[in-house]
């Protein structure tokens, strides 16, 4: 049997777990909670090899291999997070994710291999594994690719997807059952790749604004695995800890779906459904002024306060640098200006802070939305950078609204009113934005940082 | 262990994980969600016990890879999230200084 003191470790090392994810929940913890939980990994990993002589029969085997793969994966680990830059946390986070899923995947494969367990509870919670642990790799993968623009970060919406997706999910339980019937080999590499497919349908129509929600799921995902590979191998910690993770980052993913208003399976299939204009006349028919960047940079010349509202659109074109110029002309223009930063703008908790933060933005300009909010009556010109639902009237005045309830700045209160966007297309939430139609709003299409570079030229020369 | 002593850790389990992180503030949802995905890291133990009592080459190389998969894990996902949380502090203590 493993050794008691072994047992013990893996407890502490648990309890560690658990009051790292306490620490986390609160800001002045945060750091320190982050730290315990790496020393619960460590003393996890490092009483790992001191399971005995009857585990492993005799001695751990490949000792050396297995020292230079953890010394490469944790040097590939270590080099990559340090290197990444703070825009790119998010697809960090949903690689990293992802490779974990992978590997749970991979174990419950070797155990598939080599055991061939009768127990149908076993087989159940190795083919679990397989799938959860799949998905997630290649969910995860393709989120990656999306907040990487190494592929569009727009819905994918293939012919039909809809009925492959429901196609090949029912293959993949078909192929599970059939598997835990009669557990052959090849039947496993099916199940594998059906499942590496899966996970790739299932991210492919999410778009780009929800994707940091499924980046949230997709790690509760591979928490769950991790925790029924723990049942396939017997091992408490791993089914305290996989399942500490998905239960935690099931009630995450619900959390940040309800702070960005809106409800989780919209997230995930918002795409194959119609979206619902809330007015009778669709934005197409609709009459919105346009205007040309010299336009926008004269409005801007001529205010006396200005307030800026960054919003994802300015993430994805990664214009933080360009606002800042901008800025920094008006300011020496003698014109007073704020960034207005609505608590869930861009998607990530803290986006803009960081965003603008890394673009040397002073900070006594960013304004929180309860402390700008009276501003906006006496402000000559609302600049809104990429935002939309955040700035959306409907979230007060519309009850029918899906976002009904969600706090917003309260841009149609300003003089003016300029949008940077890059179409008409509605915010993610998928409703119109009446300010959008107001006489007193102008908007300038294009990608944020193109138009943004286009009106810092035109105020240049004034 | 048996079955049913499993069974009893893992509801548990659910309820503790639930219970931990219900309180959390929104500006920590991402150091958060972070965090937790370093934490499921650990199936790193997983990898070693399968690969050190590998009797094939096919198990073997297999378990090499789950190991290199699940330290990136672990060990990025740690510091990740150190990085992030290091964001949040010295943000602060620039705000107390400018409003002194």
């Amino acid at each position: 049997m493993t050794p008691t003191w072994v047992r013990v470790a893996e407890l502490l090392a648990a309890v560690l777990f658990i009051l790292a994810l306490k620490g986390l929940s609160s800001p002045k913890t945060a750091r320190r909670g982050n730290l315990l939980g790496a020393a619960g990994a460590a003393i996890a990993t490092a009483v790992a090899f001191f399971y005995g002589q009857k585990f492993y029969g005799g001695p751990v085997q490949h000792l050396p291999e297995i020292l230079i793969a953890i010394a490469i994966g944790s040097i590939i680990g270590w080099v990559a997070a340090r290197r990444v830059q703070m825009t790119q946390m998010p697809q960090m986070v949903a690689l990293f994710n992802g490779v974990g899923g992978g590997a749970a995947a991979v174990i419950s494969v070797i155990e598939f291999l080599s055991v061939h367990s009768e127990s149908a509870a076993i087989l159940t919670a190795t083919i679990f594994t397989v799938v959860v642990g799949s998905v997630s790799f290649t969910g995860s993968l393709l989120t990656f690719a999306k907040l990487q623009e190494l592929m569009t970060s727009r819905p994918v919406v293939i012919p039909l997807g809809r009925f492959i997706t429901i196609g090949v999910a029912v293959a993949t339980v078909v192929t599970a059952v059939a598997l835990i019937l009669n557990p052959t080999n090849s039947l496993l590499w099916l199940l594998l790749g059906l499942s590496l497919v899966l996970g790739i349908l299932l991210v492919l129509p999410v778009g780009g604004a929800d994707v940091p929600i499924v980046i949230s799921l997709l790690n509760a995902f591979t928490g769950l695995s991790v925790a029924a590979s723990g049942y396939v191998l017997n091992n408490v910690l791993l089914i305290v800890a996989g399942t500490l993770v998905g239960a935690s980052g099931t009630l995450l993913t619900r959390m940040m779906a309800q702070a960005m208003g809106r409800p989780l399976t919209n997230t995930l299939f918002g795409a194959f459904k119609k979206r619902v204009a809330s007015s009778a006349v669709s934005s197409e028919d609709r009459p919105v002024k346009s205007a040309s960047p010299q336009d926008v940079a004269i409005m801007l010349a001529y205010a006396r306060k200005v307030i800026i509202v960054p919003g994802y659109g300015l993430a994805v074109a990664q214009a933080q640098n360009t606002i800042r110029e901008l800025v920094e002309l008006l300011v020496a223009k003698g014109i007073e200006v704020d960034y207005a930063i609505h608590p869930v703008a861009g998607r990530m908790p803290g986006h803009m802070n960081v965003l603008l933060a890394e673009a040397n933005v002073p900070y006594e300009q960013l304004k929180e939305m309860d402390e700008i909010n009276p501003e906006f009556p006496g402000t000559d010109v609302a600049l809104v950078v990429g935002a939309n639902d955040v700035v959306n009237p409907a979230a007060r005045d519309d009850k029918s609204a899906p976002i009904y309830g969600m706090p917003i700045l309260n841009v149609d209160q300003a003089q003016q009113v300029v949008f940077l966007k890059r179409s008409m297309r509605p915010g993610f939430a998928g409703i119109e934005n009446e300010v959008l139609f107001d006489p007193k709003t102008s908007l300038l299409f294009g990608d944020a940082k193109d138009s943004l570079t286009k009106v810092v030229g035109a105020l240049k020369s004034l | 262990m048996d079955a049913i002593s499993l069974l009893t850790i893992f509801i548990l389990s659910i309820f503790v994980g639930i219970e931990v992180v219900s309180k959390v503030s929104a500006i920590l949802h991402t150091p958060l969600m972070s965090g937790a995905n370093a934490i499921h890291g650990v199936v790193l133990v997983g990898a070693i016990l399968v690969t050190g009592k590998a009797t094939d080459n096919v198990q073997l190389y297999l378990g090499l890879v789950a190991i290199v998969l699940a330290a990136i894990n672990m060990v990025g996902g740690f510091v990740v999230t150190d990085r992030m949380l290091e964001m949040f502090k010295p943000k602060k203590a620039e705000k107390e200084e400018v409003s002194k």
